[in-house]
């Protein structure tokens, strides 16, 4: 299987590779740049006019642009976010404003999704969900990749005792299913809301992106350019922040867009659960979990939830998948 | 080899411990007093409260009631909860259940997955790749709550295949459970597959075995794919408590008798003993499985064994 490695040969390629490689990403997905690796010269070889900037992340933005798969995943998370931050674009009706002479009333023309049982506009409901899976999803995220950035600096550039310690504890966090783990943590708190629930998917959450940022600080600490700037006396602090980071920060980005989808369904998981969020809160998981005794009267209180939850996770992971076959040539 | 596995095996120790602690802080250290929670409503005699913390070891500090809880599980005693019952037995009535699931989700997911990822990466960009890579990628953002009520109303109820739930069928009972809790893995195994075959596909050392004049199947068979097993393994050894995980939930939906179902309703009832019993059981046969695999590892990989 051979196939053009054409985020390496960038623009300077002719019309006619560059639309080869083009019709390529679209059949194959997006996992062409996987032979990239083999030729890295290639570009100074065939003369890259000066001042061009050939970059990892402009070569991947280069595949990404052209990669179906990408655009889906970019269309639908753009979507779910814009739903969260202005859910009143996509529907006019009050989520909270309910009458019981509606419950359980089925799909119509009217409304979309029906009613649920407290007779509340179940479309409304759907949408005005996603603010809070979207918030928990990226805030989890968010700190956890802050905390593996510190750790994991630490962990891989300084090495000795620190490191061991935060390994075992890693390697103790590991041993702790993460459903399990926040069952039994968030069963324990009396009050559970956006704040408790992402505190706990933090705390169980942490260790795979430290173990990734750790090994990616540890390649990229032996780099020339890394000795140099320690040879012209830059701080640790410098170091690590502003050579280190940014070339050992990909893993992390790609980990990072999988995780959301991930935690967005591991919030939905605890909230179905009884364990995560609590009512009033608008969240999809509370929705299912209202859905399940009556599946067979109103399937579609399951079915809309489901759907969304399963589109806003699928849009993360594809996007998570898209990158990783653009930025990292040996991706799995 | 044989250093190699010592190793591994006093890696395992601390860690066993550390998790276990862990538990045991968080459900013990929780504010709440599950002894008064017992008597409801009217306060009990201090007499017996005190009776009652002296026989459960809730009056000594944190430390002293994890040794003691530890000793106890290396003799294979795992307590009782509040109402007198053996852990021990709760745990025996319930592991079956849950074993028998874990197990048919594993064979599921282990055939299926790799089955599919060998075609899939055989033919890497071929129609039958995209197919695998898209479903896989679709089931993997499907949560298993609503692929188990999805299969259920659908299979369950509206075509009325497999029984809809509780344990009445036997073998069939288990079918559409242990469906719903390995798709999950199925997709990872199969993309798994298929990436590493791919890579080794490439690898010079099959070229070597095509040019020797072996046979196709050969080649793939032995050469390739044994070499494309072993991070698959390696996830096979993390999935199984992922399985554990999963099947909390999945014995939930299904309404299946198992140690999901018991620690999920310990949990809710604060039955510390229970809980912490359970889950540490769980986080055995988790960090076990995962020490059989880094001992199959040496044996995959040459490379580990004689260092």
């Amino acid at each position: 299987m051979s196939s053009t490695p054409c985020s390496t040969l960038g623009f300077v390629m002719s019309d006619f590779r560059q639309a080869e490689a083009v019709t390529e990403t679209e059949t194959v997905g997006a996992p062409v740049t996987e032979e990239v690796e083999e030729e890295p010269k290639k570009p100074a070889e065939i003369g890259v006019p000066p001042g061009a900037t050939t970059s990892l992340w402009s070569d991947a933005w280069r595949q990404l642009r052209t990669s179906p798969l990408f655009l889906i995943s970019l269309g639908l998370v753009v979507l779910f976010i814009v739903m969260a931050i202005v859910p009143q674009l996509f529907t006019s009706a009050d989520p909270r404003a309910c009458s019981l002479s509606n419950s359980l009333e089925r799909p119509s023309s009217e409304h979309w999704f029906g009613f649920d049982l407290q007779g509340c506009d179940y479309y409304a409901r759907s949408i005005y969900g996603a603010r809070i899976s979207m918030a928990i999803g990226v805030t989890v995220i968010g700190f956890a990749a802050i905390l593996a950035v510190i750790l994991g600096s630490i962990s891989g550039y300084y090495g000795g005792w620190l490191d061991s310690v935060i390994a075992r504890l890693t390697d103790i966090w590991f041993a702790i299913p993460t459903i399990l783990g926040g069952i039994v943590i968030l069963s324990l708190l009396g009050e559970r809301g956006f704040f408790q629930v992402s505190l706990v998917l933090v705390i169980l959450g942490w260790p795979t992106m430290l173990r990734l940022y750790r090994a990616s600080v540890l390649a990229v600490k032996e780099m020339d350019y890394v000795e140099a700037a320690r040879a012209l006396g830059a701080s640790d602090f410098r170091i690590l922040f502003k050579h280190i980071l940014p070339n050992a920060i990909t893993p992390v980005i790609i980990y990072a867009a999988i995780s959301v989808g991930v935690i967005i369904a591991a919030e939905a998981a605890l909230s179905f659960l009884g364990v995560g969020l609590q009512l009033p809160a608008i969240s999809w998981g509370l929705m299912i979990s209202g859905a399940q005794t009556r599946i067979l009267q109103a399937p579609h209180l399951l079915l809309f939830p489901g759907l969304l939850l399963s589109l806003a996770v699928f849009g993360f992971i594809l996007m998570g998948d898209a990158l990783r076959d653009a930025l990292d040539p040996k991706g799995r | 080899m044989g250093r190699y596995l010592i190793r591994r095996v006093l890696q395992f120790i601390p860690v066993f411990l550390g998790a276990t602690f862990l538990i045991f802080a968080l459900v013990f250290l929780i504010p709440g007093d599950p002894i008064r929670a017992l008597s409801g409503d009217r306060p009990m005699p201090a007499s017996v409260q005190q009776a009652l913390e002296a026989r459960y070891n809730l009056d000594k500090p944190l430390w002293e009631q994890y040794f003691l809880y530890v000793a106890g599980v290396a003799q294979g005693d795992f307590g009782e909860d509040f109402r007198g019952r053996e852990v021990t037995d709760i745990m025996a009535e319930r592991i079956p259940v849950t074993f028998k699931l874990a197990m048919y989700a594993f064979a599921f997911e282990v055939v299926l997955g790799i089955a599919a990822g060998i075609l899939a990466g055989l033919r890497k960009g071929g129609f039958i790749d995209n197919l695998v890579r898209i479903s896989t990628l679709v089931v993997i953002s499907i949560p298993i709550f609503v692929l188990g009520f999805m299969a259920q109303l659908l299979i369950g109820v509206r075509w009325g295949w497999l029984p809809v739930s509780g344990l009445g069928d036997g073998f069939k009972s288990y079918i559409m459970p242990a469906i719903v809790l390995g798709s999950l893995s199925l997709a990872y195994i199969a993309r798994l597959t298929r990436t590493s075959l791919a890579e080794n596909m490439r690898a010079d050392y099959v070229r070597t075995a095509t040019a020797k004049g072996l046979k196709r199947s050969r080649v793939v068979g032995v050469h390739a794919l044994r070499n494309s097993m072993i991070p698959v393994i390696t996830f096979l050894g993390v999935d199984l408590g992922g399985l554990m995980g999963g099947a909390i939930i999945t014995e939930g939906i299904f309404n299946l008798p198992g140690l999901g179902n018991a620690v999920f309703r310990a949990v809710v009832q604060q039955e510390g003993t229970v809980v912490v019993g359970i889950v540490t059981f769980l986080v055995l046969i988790f960090l076990l499985s995962n020490l059989l695999v880094d001992v199959l590892y040496a044996v995959l990989d040459p490379r580990i064994r004689y260092e």
